[in-house]
């Protein structure tokens, strides 16, 4: 630790990174919602005004917010919903309810889901409700009896709203979309969906009541847009107890993007993706390597860290396999070379591995056939290699066709990496009659 | 039991008497009264104008009420016909309309129907028999209900008009005159006693007023201790003062002393050990006693006619020999017909000991506990009692007529006795009974519930009612022409009774969202108030350009309304073609027309196919909303299909909306055939509009028998046109100056958007709206161009202008319209595009649309290196491919396959590479 920091620090260094620590994690796991969503103005305002028109004026609306995975959905809802409880008005009145596609997988479990939410089952005595029939009836009384002006709006989120187009008759959808174009309780139908083509998965008449109002999070990002929201992203804020560290630590991140070789992985990940996931998972990496001794990212950081983002899983697979698993997946590369991609089986495998021995007559690699079996089996439970679909249960194991789930630069790629391979299995892999 | 419960009875209903006056022109005769005979049955009802009644419905266990105006018939006395005055079962009355009452109605509360759309002509062979209906002031409360003495009386406090409750005169309900008086016609010339039963009984009538001397006798305490009063009766005097006795009080009495005549009255078990093994023995008794009862009941009714008429006593002399007659036939028939009761009488114990009614309490422990001891011998003698004097044992049977038909009723709980709902149903059940009982009392009428047979033996013949029935035994005489297939029937209510009440489950909550807290602010300027009216949901005044499509389903649903009749509909149309909204306009008129009496008042109720989670909930939405009942889709099924297909005089025209038909779809198409088979019933009185958005759907899935019910009545709801929509529109601003006179002529006159191909499906007149235009080339769909109006007007606002110009139109047209796989493309990231591009490479190469996931890659990476990029590996290659695959910009297989995985492009090559060019 050094002297220096200490001196200039009001607080112990120790102190200041933990803080460091704690401000850019959660930024980055995305449980702080930043100040305003970046780019998306637009969005944010059309978002904006139509909740809140739905909360004071109790007027009924749905909308669709659709981009593409990590593009900031539902952060953009979130930073809304935010906003919109800082007024009282709205707090007061709006009854919130969230659904995601992915957990209430059919309407029955929404239907008990928005009932719990709306805290109504309490009506009926704690009764747990029977058929799921009695509980639509009832949350469609429920929302019939209410009226634009006296009852409280109510807001649903519909999370992956794309699964919820897959439910039988589309039977939620179509009661929500409905109860918003009738005068009944006025609610706001908020749908988060990453597919562009979610409209067309409804039914033509749920289609007719949908407002058709979509919100696109689709911005074109330029390198120096991105690289300002990577330096927004590690900025610390102006709060931060220790005023001289964060501005240390500021212009460190200042001096980091404007390093070349950084320009060049973050300009690698902005070709490969432009969304927040990606840079926060790759940020992420970084930070975990600043500690007290080293209290500033630094641009081997980043580097070491796209590496390991951009690493490929295959690859590091293959590097934990034996000598004669690996001897086998070339074996089944030759095989996939000289028959474009057939399928093959375990006696195909062991020819061509037995072709090699035979070449090299030594019998360092002279294994029993058993031994090979059960490499092959080791590969295939890996998932390297994989059955060709229906032919699994009649045959036997040896002649049971597969495939390679592997591409050649993955093979090639792996043996660069393989700690001591045999020099005449590098030679073998280039060519097959090496 | 409950194939005995199907059968049903046979009325005989013959005039009385000579016509008071004939209508020449109408070819009618009046008459004073009605004599109804059921058959089997040696008594006879007179109805007479001015009493009340039950008239058949299509709810055999709450018959219509009514009070006779006139009876009349044609020339040739076939047509027989009655002029009522109805009333109302709180059932019958809407449950939506119920509320207005401001309590909850009494159950057996009528109201006096003022509606005057009913038709009251009836044919006087529906009528079941005479009710006791009371007035009661409107401040008065009902008499308690749960001493079961007093069920069959009706309370009437208030009038009903369909719309409002009245305060009633009780003028009006004027309980039915009293017919003990000198103004009854005298009774016809007893028949010798060689006579056929039938005669006889023809000739009989009886009064449906209760016998006030018994019952005030039985109140005195008299039926018990002294005899000597009793037959005191003989006394004419003593028994007209008896008259004036409220008849309310009387059945209390009634009651009362039925009560202690059980507690006398052993041997229902007693019975039943015998039933078996001796079996003609019992079923010549059980005949004997069945006879007995039936001479019971007479012995009242005249009893009440002619209180106290010793004159008639001599015709007590010749009754015995028919009677034994038949008993020799029923002997040979009735074995089987008498098990129920055997099956029901060793049942009741169970059942009684759960009872929770006290007043049923000591009735039933009399009944099974004394019993035993009664040996078999003592009945002999009282058939021999019966031989020198049958009237002694006329009222003792009565009791046990009354008893009998108790545990009758009680006899179907039991078996369920261990359900849950046992006890509820029982109570229920026996409060029916005790309903049934006091009418029974009051009216001594016979219907089919008195048809079952007393499991009774004649036992031990108290003498204090021996005594009593001395009085007035002149009518027994009739008994004899009863049949003995009469008593094979059961009541027809005892298996009905218990259905309904099981499914019932109480659920009064009514959910509601909660209120707000503070007020929702009002439009405050001219966009927002255009808004407000420009949203799907907001009611306008008329719905224009769907004038000839509202004027033929409104006159097709007036004319079945006013005719009585029943038909069905059928409207298709693509969705947001006003199709819902014009048939719920169609109602709104209607209903005001009803209102104002133009039509007779018709119920409208709406189920919607997307609404439920099955087909057959069908059923219960339509049974609840008709009469407020839950009950489960099967039985649901049932309660309809009994209430359209049986008659009821007073049944008001049902107007029922299906939308969403073809969610109605199921395999058998039972639910659709059953809502399109109702109309044709002749009694239902149903109109049925259906609602579906395919215009061939009964050629396309209706099955022939469905199709076919379904009719031709058909219409369609053709598309919009733009010039429609821009009327909708304009309309729906009515005098609102949102939008500036070009921008609603941008409804009229504008760019055409290059993309979207317009059909020439109209005309074209100059150039057009491009927006309704598109609108209309797209769905024609209504609620589209309002949303993309107020859309609009929130563009507007945002910009801050004044008024929604051509140019908010525009952008909120491109919004809605523009496709967003273009922008999505335009904004992926450099890789992704590459990846895109070297799809469609990859395409071209292989001159196919798919291509795996590893031939698409090494094309990628070719292109990376073309394009000077750094080549991505496998891992990072699916992810973007599986982000693409995300946004549905390409079609994969499941990403478990990885490399091996296909792809498929889900937008046209030529707009990826449109988009990709672009930048």
């Amino acid at each position: 630790m050094s002297k220096r920091k200490l001196k200039n620090a009001h607080l112990p260094i120790g102190e200041c990174v933990s803080q460091v620590h704690q401000i850019l994690r959660e930024r980055f796991c995305r449980h702080q919602l930043p100040e305003r969503p970046a780019g998306l103005e637009a969005q944010h305002k059309h978002l904006e005004e139509l909740l809140k028109r739905t909360a004071v004026h109790g007027e009924s609306n749905s909308v669709l917010i659709v981009g593409p995975r990590g593009a900031g959905k539902t952060t953009l809802l979130r930073c809304v919903l935010r906003e919109l409880s800082k007024e009282t008005e709205v707090q007061k009145n709006l009854l919130q309810v969230h659904l995601n596609g992915l957990l209430q997988t059919d309407d029955r479990v929404a239907l008990k889901e928005i009932t719990r939410q709306l805290h109504l089952e309490n009506v009926v005595g704690d009764k747990v409700f029977g058929s799921f029939a009695e509980n639509l009836a009832f949350l469609l009384e429920a929302l019939k009896k209410g009226d634009r002006s006296s009852s409280r709006p109510v807001l649903f989120v519909l999370d992956e709203f794309d699964l919820f187009a897959h439910h039988k008759n589309q039977t939620l959808l179509y009661n929500l979309f409905d109860v918003s174009q009738a005068a009944q309780t006025p609610i706001a139908v908020v749908g988060i969906s990453c597919r562009l083509d979610v409209l067309e998965l409804l039914e033509k008449r749920v289609k007719s009541r949908f407002s058709h109002r979509q919100i696109h999070l689709l911005s074109s990002l330029t390198f120096p847009q991105y690289l300002d929201r990577v330096r927004a992203q590690l900025r610390l804020p102006d709060d931060f107890p220790d005023g001289s560290f964060a501005e240390e630590w500021n212009a460190s991140v200042k001096s980091l993007c404007e390093d070349g070789s950084v320009d060049e992985v973050l300009r690698r990940h902005f070709h490969s993706s432009t969304d927040f996931r990606s840079m926060h998972a790759l940020l992420m990496l970084c930070l975990s390597r600043v500690s007290v001794a080293k209290p500033a990212i630094r641009p081997a950081d980043l580097l070491d860290a796209s590496r390991l983002c951009s690493a490929d899983t295959k690859v590091n697979m293959l590097r934990g396999l034996s000598v004669l698993e690996l001897c086998l997946i070339i074996a089944m590369k030759h095989l996939n070379d000289v028959y474009r991609g057939e399928p093959f089986n375990l006696q195909m495998v062991h020819n061509e591995f037995k072709k090699f021995l035979q070449r090299k007559s030594n019998s360092m690699y002279n294994f029993e056939h058993p031994v090979v079996m059960k490499a092959f089996e080791h590969l295939q439970q890996l998932e390297l290699i994989r059955p060709v679909d229906g032919s699994s249960a009649k045959t036997q194991r040896e002649y049971q066709l597969m495939r390679l789930m592997l591409d050649h630069s993955q093979i090639m790629e792996a043996l660069q990496k393989y700690p001591q391979c045999p020099t005449d299995i590098k030679q073998w892999a280039a060519s097959a009659f090496a | 039991m409950k194939s005995f419960g199907r059968l049903r009875v046979r009325r005989f209903y013959t005039w009385r008497g000579n016509p008071l006056s004939s209508n020449r022109k109408l070819r009618t005769h009046e008459y004073e009264s009605l004599a109804i005979r059921v058959d089997g049955l040696p008594r006879t009802t007179v109805i007479r104008t001015g009493q009340h009644i039950l008239i058949e419905g299509d709810d055999d266990d709450n018959p219509f009420a009514a009070k006779v105006v006139r009876l009349f018939g044609d020339e040739s006395g076939q047509q027989k016909k009655a002029v009522v005055q109805w009333y109302v079962r709180v059932s019958e009355v809407p449950p939506s309309k119920l509320k207005l009452l401001g309590r909850d109605p009494h159950p057996r509360e009528i109201f006096f129907y003022q509606g005057g759309n009913c038709d009251d002509e009836v044919n006087a062979e529906s009528i079941i028999r005479p009710v006791q209906v009371k007035h009661l002031d409107a401040d008065a409360s009902f008499p308690p209900s749960d001493d079961g003495d007093d069920d069959e009386t009706l309370y009437v406090k208030l009038a009903w008009d369909s719309k409002v409750f009245r305060i009633l005169d009780s003028a009006l309900v004027a309980s039915p005159p009293r017919h003990p008086n000198p103004s009854l016609p005298p009774s016809p010339p007893r028949s010798p006693p060689a006579a056929t039963p039938a005669s006889r009984t023809s000739s009989r009538c009886t009064l449906p007023t209760p016998d006030p001397t018994v019952l005030r006798r039985a109140a005195l305490g008299e039926v018990r201790r002294s005899r000597a009063a009793a037959s005191a009766g003989k006394n004419p005097a003593a028994m007209e003062a008896l008259h004036s006795e409220t008849k309310l009080s009387a059945s209390k009495c009634l009651s009362a002393k039925r009560r202690h005549g059980t507690e006398r009255t052993p041997g229902v078990r007693k019975k039943l050990q015998l039933c078996s093994p001796e079996k003609t023995v019992m079923v010549r008794e059980d005949a004997l006693t069945q006879l007995l009862d039936e001479e019971l009941e007479k012995e009242r009714t005249l009893a009440k006619r002619v209180p106290s008429s010793p004159a008639r006593s001599p015709t007590l002399t010749h009754r015995l020999t028919p009677l034994r007659r038949t008993n020799k036939s029923l002997a040979a028939q009735d074995a089987v017909s008498l098990k129920p009761f055997v099956i029901t009488c060793r049942k009741v114990p169970l059942s009684e000991v759960e009872s929770p009614t006290p007043t049923r309490d000591n009735s039933s422990r009399a009944a099974t506990t004394p019993c035993t001891k009664e040996p078999k011998p003592v009945r002999e003698p009282a058939l021999g009692d019966l031989t020198c004097d049958p009237s002694l044992l006329v009222l003792q049977n009565g009791v046990c007529v009354l008893r009998a038909e108790e545990e009758a009723k009680n006899s179907s709980p039991p078996r369920s006795s261990k359900r849950k709902s046992a006890l509820k149903v029982s109570y229920r059940i026996r409060k029916q009974l005790n309903l049934m009982d006091g009418q029974q009392d009051l009216n001594s009428d016979e219907d089919d519930e008195d048809e079952f047979v007393p499991s009774k033996e004649l036992q031990s013949s108290s003498e204090e009612e021996e005594a009593e029935v001395v009085v007035k035994k002149s009518r027994v005489s009739s008994a004899g022409s009863r049949t003995p297939r009469s008593s094979t029937r059961t009541p027809r209510k005892t298996p009905r009774k218990n259905a309904p009440g099981t499914p019932r489950t109480p659920r009064n909550a009514t959910p509601s969202i909660p209120s707000r807290s503070l007020p929702a602010r009002r439009p405050a300027n001219v966009l927002e108030e255009a808004r407000t009216r420009l949203h799907v949901s907001s009611v306008p005044e008329s719905l224009p350009c769907r004038e000839q499509e509202f004027q033929d389903i409104y006159s097709f649903v007036e004319s079945k309304i006013t005719d009585g009749t029943g038909g069905c509909m059928y409207i298709s149309g693509v969705p947001g073609t006003g199709k819902t909204a014009t048939v719920h306009e169609v109602m709104r008129c209607l209903q005001h027309a009803a209102d104002t009496d133009e039509i007779p008042p018709f119920h409208f109720i709406e189920i919607n196919g997307m609404k439920m989670t099955d087909p057959h909930q069908a059923y219960v939405q339509i049974l609840q909303k008709l009469t407020g009942q839950k009950a489960t889709a099967d039985h649901a099924a049932a309660l309809l299909e009994k209430r359209f297909s049986n008659p009821a005089p007073r049944k008001e025209t049902t107007v029922l909306l299906v939308d969403e038909l073809d969610l109605l779809w199921t395999r058998k198409q039972n639910v659709m055939y059953n809502l399109f088979n109702w109309p044709t019933c002749r009694h239902a009185r149903l109109v049925v509009l259906t609602i579906a958005n395919t215009m061939d759907l009964p050629e396309r899935v209706m099955i022939n028998r469905v199709a076919s019910r379904l009719g031709l009545t058909r219409m369609s709801f053709q598309p919009y046109t733009f010039r429609q929509l821009q009327q909708i529109i304009t309309s729906r601003l009515n005098k609102v100056k949102a939008f500036e006179e070009d921008a609603l002529q941008l409804v009229s006159r504008k760019v055409k958007p290059a993309p979207s191909p317009v059909p020439q499906l109209l005309p074209c007149v100059g150039s057009l709206s491009s927006l309704l235009r598109q609108v209309a080339a797209l769905s024609g769909d209504a609620r589209r161009c309002l949303d993309i109006c107020r859309r609009a007007t929130e563009i507007c606002e945002l910009s801050a202008a004044g008024l929604v110009g051509m140019s908010h139109v525009m952008e909120a047209l491109d919004e809605m319209f523009s496709s967003a796989y273009i922008t999505a493309i335009k904004c992926a990231s450099t890789q992704e595009q590459l990846f895109l591009r070297a799809v469609i490479a990859e395409f071209r190469r292989l001159g196919l649309e798919e291509a795996t996931f590893q031939q698409v890659f090494v094309q990628h990476q070719a292109l990376c290196r073309v394009e000077g990029l750094q080549p991505v590996g496998v891992s990072e290659g699916l992810a973007m491919c599986q982000r693409l695959g995300g946004c549905r910009l390409l079609l994969l297989e499941s990403s478990r396959l990885g490399v091996l995985q296909r792809v498929r492009l889900n937008v046209s090559q030529d707009d990826v590479l449109y988009a990709l060019k672009a930048d």
